[in-house]
């Protein structure tokens, strides 16, 4: 079949590849109509998270069709559209029983590499590096989803391909940044980044209650989005000044709860953009924290920091003195998203929750290389580049 | 599912495992006594109980009863219903640092063999299968790839436990 494959550092091609096989009695094989790009894959594409081989099929957020059950696949039957959660999570273990079901037990065939890096294993996640389970990826014409009962969600009639495909990971992803990050009828969020992940963490909070959302990047173009699909207010942090607009607008007090969707490879005005982009190409640290910094500075006495953007492992110059002595609750997470999947879709069937928007280029996975290069490099406006296998 | 995993469980027969079922205790999996230096570490995994067939008297699941009279195996209820904490440590296996470490090179290590029997049998009791990685794969063997390769295949079975 068709694939789209990393080659190396910043090197993708569309390529042949052997179609995937049943390996568990509870896999399913989902003939795969529509896969996006997410910021994260930009992370495996630039080399920050080193555990790809040349080969992997990249890819991890999409939606399709049922072609093959195995023979404990309860829920699913052959010809069922399904959006199917970015993690592999069994559904059965301990954390999985606690809704907390990136952190799989059962879900990544390879756990010691990231018992060795972090301490324990996540779970596991479509093309999303040996580190994470070598599953192959969504960018292709087929991809084996197991624990298909627990992965892989029934699109209801109402929603379209369009709208249910970010069901898969940016709108569970956003939502459980506001979620879990506390958000409560009247409080002030800032969130850092709005691609997306950021613009569906910044609805969420919108849908939770927020009295006033701030969502904060440099793209004129995502900022205004965010304003006409999501009903949310607007911050360039390239010509206002983030920290003065944040107090004016939160009564002076700092927002009460601040989601981070940029991640590891954050960008800045500052001089410490320079600072991170040199100990990063040095190996001195592995990811550039700058949002986070920001959102720890920026948070109110006593508010919450969510961490939704990926990072691989470590940080320089963190403000732990501001974490400590303004009692932060800090928390991040790969996304649970089986949590919310199925109450994402039911919104999405309401109107409540669009998606489409994100999808600014659509094309056939052929294209995919120059996708991403739109995807990564912010050209003409892309923000999510969607592929169509068929 | 659960006449999956009954088949995946074999009676102890004529094994001579050495089980205990212990309430707590302050080392190394709830005995008592003081651990010495040279006893072999315990590797502890805990099950998650959703099947009810699972308490400290059920057969041993497959991946470990397969390691026959090497073992010792401990049992019992972890606290907070948190499920079955399963402790396996090799027998007589102590070995010097540098033995240990030659062999975990050739992939020989018998606690390798320990650390992927418990995940396994976790799998098992918990999901009814072990679950595989994708096959066949799509990537090319490459110098590049190559430690990284055998990084994935020591990936499936050693790791903190
Ligand atoms: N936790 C999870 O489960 C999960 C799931 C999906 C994605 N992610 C992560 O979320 C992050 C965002 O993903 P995305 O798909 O929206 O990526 P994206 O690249 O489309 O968007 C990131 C945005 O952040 C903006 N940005 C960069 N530096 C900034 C700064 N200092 N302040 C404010 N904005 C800044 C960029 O301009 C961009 O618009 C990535 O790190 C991705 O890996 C996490
Ligand atoms: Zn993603
Ligand atoms: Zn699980």
């Amino acid at each position: 079949m068709k694939a789209l494959l990393w080659q190396g550092v910043n090197e993708l091609s569309v390529g042949e590849v052997p179609d995937p096989t049943m390996r568990n009695e509870q896999d399913a094989i989902i003939r795969v109509r529509k896969t996006v790009t997410c910021g994260s894959d930009l992370h495996l594409l630039g080399g920050y998270i080193p555990f790809m081989e040349r080969g992997d099929v990249l890819g991890h957020e999409f939606l399709g069709e049922v072609v093959e059950v195995g023979p404990q696949v309860r829920k699913h039957k052959v010809g069922d559209r399904v959006v199917v959660c970015s993690f592999v999570s069994c559904g059965r273990c301990w954390y999985c029983q606690q809704q907390q079901y990136s952190l799989c037990d059962n879900g990544n065939t390879n756990p010691a590499i990231t018992e060795n890096v972090w301490g324990f294993a996540p779970g596991g996640c479509y093309g999303y590096s040996h580190a994470l389970g070598g599953f192959a990826g969504s960018h292709a014409e087929y991809i084996r989803v197991p624990y298909a009962d627990q992965g892989a969600f029934t699109v209801p009639d109402g929603v379209s391909d369009e709208r249910a495909l970010f069901a898969s990971d940016a709108a569970p992803t956003g939502w459980m940044g506001a979620d879990l990050g506390g958000v409560k009828a009247g409080d002030v969020v800032a969130v850092w980044g709005a691609g997306g992940v950021g613009q569906m963490a910044a609805r969420a909070a919108v849908l939770l209650g927020a009295e006033r959302v701030i969502i904060i990047d440099r793209f004129a173009n995502r900022l205004q989005m965010a304003e006409k699909y999501l009903g949310v207010e607007a911050l360039n942090y390239q010509t206002q000044d983030v920290g003065s607009e944040l107090l004016e607008r939160s009564g002076g007090r700092g927002p009460d709860v601040c989601i981070e969707a940029v991640g590891m490879e954050s960008h800045s005005t500052g001089p410490q953009y320079l600072y991170d982009q040199v100990k990063q190409q040095l190996r001195l640290e592995s990811d550039r924290p700058i949002a986070a910094r920001e959102a720890i500075y920026h948070c109110r006495k006593g508010g919450s920091v969510f961490l939704l953007g990926v990072y691989a492992n470590l940080v320089d110059k963190f403000p732990l003195g501001a974490v400590m002595n303004k009692g932060l609750t800090l928390r991040g997470a790969q996304q649970h998203g089986h949590r919310y999947i199925p109450m994402l879709l039911e919104r999405m069937a309401r109107g409540e929750l669009v998606t489409e928007h994100l999808a600014t280029h659509t094309m056939p996975l052929d294209e995919a290389p120059q996708g991403y290069n739109m995807f990564k490099n912010k050209l003409d406006g892309c923000v999510r580049a969607v592929f169509e296998p068929a | 599912m659960k006449a999956l995993v009954k088949a995946a469980v074999v009676t102890l027969g004529g094994l001579v495992l050495r089980r205990f079922l212990l309430p707590s205790g302050r080392h190394g999996p709830w005995q008592q006594a003081p651990l010495t230096r040279r006893e072999p570490r315990w590797h502890v995994v805990t099950v998650n109980p959703a099947r009810d067939e699972l308490t400290p008297d059920s057969p041993l699941p497959e991946p470990l009863a397969g390691l026959g009279d090497a073992v010792d195996v401990r049992i019992r209820r972890a606290a907070g219903d948190r499920g079955i904490e399963l402790a396996v440590r090799l027998r007589d296996g102590a070995q010097s640092p540098v033995t240990a470490g030659a062999r975990r090179l050739a992939g020989r290590d018998p606690n390798q063999a320990i650390r992927a029997a418990l995940r396994e049998a976790k799998q098992l009791l918990e999901t009814g299968e072990v679950l595989h990685p994708d096959f066949p794969p799509t990537t090319q063997p490459t110098v590049v790839n190559k430690p990284l390769q055998m990084a994935t295949r020591q990936g499936r079975r050693e790791g903190r436990l």
